[in-house]
């Protein structure tokens, strides 16, 4: 805090008049529009939450719909009791897994 | 207040929106009661105009209707204020204030005048507020002081200073420091007249 400064008290003394008198209306217009936009504010979230709950729907509806049939890859069971995955670990035999 | 009663969930949370609706009403009218006259000088010195600053300060007192419950602990008379100024510095250049008692500054003068002399906000909160560095607010201070001190502008010729200062003091002997800013001097000085007020009149 600075000390008080003389200059700066002469503008104070400018600016020290009375409070305005505050209409009688005002303040309930305001709260009246304060009001519309709360409303406003809780539609828009509403409506939010709607899209956001009906894209993750939509989502789940078409991943089930359109998931790709499964392929039985090209290696995979021998017949033989052996088998071997096409990702790359190659022929894994009977003893080995035992 | 809420029409379907078959789940209990629904009326209970009615019921508890339908109370903070009522609470914020409460709290706004009491608190509007007490700072709306200080705010809507603060808008008058900044527009100038009444006009204009009952219009700002509707807009303000709107958005800080909404917010109210929002604002939890802090200080919803600072954050009105901040939103006036907000709404006052965003206005475009053609929307520049014209008139009042600071009718020779500039819209940054003003702001700066109308928060660091009548509402006595520090000078770094000024600066945040405003976006500006401290020394260019201490430097917009100086330049509008020494701009109002050239030549005083008094439209309405000088004002009865010393009548309200005489009606503005507490009128009870009760002890109560000083006011530190003009906006506080005149808060007290109003809840003082108002006090009289009513002891006249019943």
């Amino acid at each position: 805090m600075r000390a008080p400064n003389r200059r700066d008290d002469e503008v104070r003394q400018l600016l020290d008049t009375p409070h305005p008198v505050v209409p009688a209306g005002l303040v309930a217009s305001a709260a009246a529009r304060g009001r519309r936009t709360v409303r406003r504010r809780r539609l828009a979230r509403q409506v939010l939450w709607v899209l956001l709950v009906a894209a993750v729907v939509a989502g789940i509806v078409l991943a089930v719909v359109t998931w790709p049939d499964r392929q039985d890859p090209a290696g995979g069971d021998t017949g033989d009791g052996t088998w071997w995955s096409p990702v790359g670990m190659g022929p894994i035999s009977a003893p080995f897994l035992r | 207040m809420t029409s379907n009663t078959w789940l209990p969930s629904h009326g209970r949370v009615g019921k508890r929106r339908a109370a903070a609706e009522i609470r914020r009403d409460a709290e706004f009218a009491a608190f509007t009661a007490g700072a709306a006259g200080r705010l809507l000088h603060t808008a008058t010195l900044l527009t100038g105009d009444r006009e204009q600053a009952e219009r700002l300060l509707t807009a303000t007192l709107a958005r800080t209707y909404a917010d109210w419950l929002r604002l939890r602990a802090d200080d919803p008379y600072d954050q009105a204020r901040a939103e006036l100024v907000r709404r006052f510095a965003c206005r475009p250049w053609w929307r520049r204030p014209r008139g009042g008692v600071l009718a020779r500054l500039t819209a940054q003068e003003r702001l700066v005048v109308t928060m660091r002399y009548f509402e006595g906000v520090a000078e770094e909160q000024t600066a945040a507020q405003l976006g500006l560095p401290t020394d260019r607010v201490r430097a917009i201070g100086a330049r509008a002081t020494a701009t109002l001190r050239s030549r005083r502008y008094d439209p309405a010729g000088p004002a009865p200073r010393a009548a309200d200062r005489t009606e503005g003091r507490p009128p009870s002997g009760r002890p109560q420091e000083p006011a530190r800013t003009v906006a506080e001097a005149r808060d007290r000085a109003d809840r003082a007249a108002r006090r009289a007020a009513e002891k006249v009149a019943p």
